[in-house]
């Protein structure tokens, strides 16, 4: 059983009856898993969440600057001290009322936005000073294998200050990762790297995602991160949480497309099924149907995530004609949301008609086109998708 | 050339200075760091207490640690209730009232270092399982280095350039007390230029020195200390 399938196992169990709610329940504290209680203020912003995330896997916290989402990171990691909170891992309690326990017995890993390298160590320097402190010793082997596993084995023996800013944040994880975390927490790590830099890292983060054992809190406001990394995502507002759930669940749920504006769009979890090497074109499949995307590098049977943006889909009532659109799936309408000004977003599960359980796409057309098509909930609908961006 | 009690002169101030110097960094590196990291309310009035030397003629300074010291005072009853004498015109009353004098070059560089770092480098030290006290050997301590002996430095040449408290607290007990400075006072008061010239070239030279020592081998000092 791949990563994946493990993690979904986890998104599975972690899921509410029907869609997850708009504000957080109180529940029991589970002995896996992350338990978060906090309540934390200070002038003019007040933090006050209550969530239980899966045991594995990436759950991102999503949300725009000021939403809270590091603020809570911080609790959770020990650096800053909420004044009520119960933060509990697979069933330890780090924090409850007055028990504390300090940053530094927390076994988290924590990367930091910016490189945060000592400068007055090596590479190497970097990467033994947690697992000295964590596993009581150096084990060289260890460093090694992790420096190879981060493209960092080559910059061992040099100080931080010539490293560019992808190779420091690659160091920063591997420095956290070699201290065994039981919890890695990531606050916005790509945030400072150009978008070279960070094409640079994703691959080694969508690594970490399929091999990682342990639960992992990524914290950005990237609708592209959180739609490539997240098994799990919690959506945050104003120090509150606005919904949490599956990823593919969360991305797509209409009520929230505030939070995604321009950058609405599905995640399908998919896997490759066939190839086709002269037009450089793989058909993925996923519940209820199958796309083609560009490109013929992938195994087949290898797992991938593709995503649709909501505006790169447009909708057809009669099966299309001959066109140059590849991919035209039969989908049934669940959901129709008006934007307020020109557009709607219209939520389907692809497959044919009277189908619900097929995956989710989102499309975003304008309110003439809805009253053109005279488009309602449960009606049949033949989905048009422009472009699909194969994200692992 | 010089005489056997300007060498006892030299000596003594060399003593005093660097026993000045060792006890400078032990209580001047808490200080320093909590006047770094606190958010007291009294962290403005420690501070200037701190920089009074700075302002301050020594000859007042002098003249209540004098009086602080002495048999009624609250530091010369605890000395005596101890079984250690009265301080004033001893070694160790010059070292009170010099570790007093020199305080604010000692604290200011180190406690600019340590704000210069930041709390993140800590907060990192911390999520690496790193306590307080490993954190700051191991990451505060290196990193504020040239703070650090940019303070042993001035609090060394600070001391050793003191002539105003020295007088009014150690008075001029050859020896014991009697230091460079009020050496060369000594000989220009008995008009023995020749010997004044060769002990105020020395500390001329001494100090120029010393200062260009911290300013070249410690190329970091102005991003430190800024």
């Amino acid at each position: 059983m791949s990563g994946r399938d493990q993690r979904r196992g986890a998104d599975e169990a972690q899921r509410n009856p029907g869609v997850a709610e708009v504000l957080p329940e109180s529940g029991v504290s589970p002995a896996s898993g992350l338990r978060l209680r906090v309540q934390h203020g200070f002038p003019g912003f007040r933090l006050d969440v209550d969530l239980s995330l899966p045991g594995k896997g990436i759950t991102v916290l999503f949300g725009h600057s000021g939403s809270g989402k590091t603020t809570l990171l911080r609790c959770v990691a020990g650096l800053e001290r909420a004044r009520e909170s119960h933060i509990a891992l697979n069933g330890e309690c780090w924090q409850k009322g007055r028990d504390f326990a300090p940053t530094w017995r927390r076994a988290i890993g924590y990367v930091f936005q910016e490189a945060s390298l000592f400068p007055h160590l090596d590479v190497r320097g970097n990467l033994a000073f947690g697992m000295k402190r964590a596993t009581g010793r150096v084990n060289e082997d260890e460093i090694r294998v992790m420096a190879d596993r981060f493209g960092i084995a080559h910059l061992l023996a040099r100080k931080p200050e010539g490293l560019s800013g992808g190779e420091r944040q690659r160091v920063a994880i591997a420095r956290a990762l070699l201290t065994r975390p039981q919890l890695l927490l990531m606050d916005e790590p790509l945030s400072a790297l150009d978008n070279a830099r960070k094409q640079e890292i994703l691959p080694y983060l969508e690594r970490l995602h399929d091999e990682l054992e342990i639960p992992v809190l990524y914290v950005t406001h990237q609708v592209e991160e959180a739609a490539r990394l997240a098994d799990h995502i919690v959506l945050m507002e104003q120090g509150r949480v606005l919904a949490t759930g599956p990823a593919a669940e969360v991305l797509t749920r209409l009520d929230l497309q505030g939070s995604f504006s321009d950058e609405m769009g599905s995640v399908l979890d998919a896997r490759v099924v066939e190839r086709d090497e002269h037009y450089s074109l793989s058909r993925i499949a996923f519940a209820g149907g199958s796309l083609l995307v560009g490109g013929a590098t992938r195994a087949i049977g290898s797992k991938v995530r593709a995503r649709v943006l909501a505006r790169d889909v447009s909708l057809a009532t009669v099966q299309p004609g001959p066109s140059s659109i590849l991919n035209a799936v039969p989908a049934t309408v669940l959901e129709i949301r008006d934007d307020g000004v020109d557009k709607v977003n219209v939520r389907l599960a692809i497959g044919e008609a009277g189908s619900a359980e097929g995956a989710m796409l989102v499309s975003r057309i304008t309110r003439r086109s809805r009253d053109l098509l005279a488009l309602e909930v449960g009606q049949a609908v033949h989905a048009q998708v422009k472009s699909v961006a194969l994200l692992t | 050339m010089l005489v056997e009690q300007d060498w006892s002169a030299i000596w003594l101030t060399l003593k005093l200075a660097s026993t000045v110097t060792v006890l400078l960094l032990l209580l001047g590196t808490p200080l320093a760091w909590w006047l770094a990291n606190t958010h007291s309310r009294l962290r403005g009035t420690v501070s200037a207490l701190v920089s009074m030397p700075l302002v301050l003629p020594p000859t007042v300074l002098g003249f209540y640690l004098l009086l602080l010291m002495g048999p009624n005072g609250p530091l010369g009853k605890l000395t005596q209730w101890l079984g250690l004498g009265l301080l004033p015109f001893t070694f160790w009353g010059l070292v009170v009232a010099s570790t007093f004098y020199s305080l604010p070059f000692v604290v200011q560089p180190i406690q600019n270092a340590i704000e210069a770092i930041g709390v993140r480098p800590r907060e990192v030290a911390a999520t690496l399982r790193a306590s307080p006290w490993d954190t700051f050997w191991s990451v505060v301590v290196p990193l504020a280095r040239p703070g650090f002996l940019t303070a042993a430095i001035l609090g060394f040449a600070h001391t050793v350039g003191e002539f105003g408290v020295v007088l009014m607290i150690g008075g001029n007990i050859p020896g014991i007390t009697r230091v460079v400075s009020v050496q060369i006072y000594d000989h220009v008061e008995a008009l023995e230029y020749a010997q004044a010239h060769w002990l105020s070239g020395g500390m001329v030279l001494f100090s120029f020195i010393v200062l260009l020592a911290l300013y070249t081998l410690n190329p970091d000092t102005r991003r430190a200390r800024s």
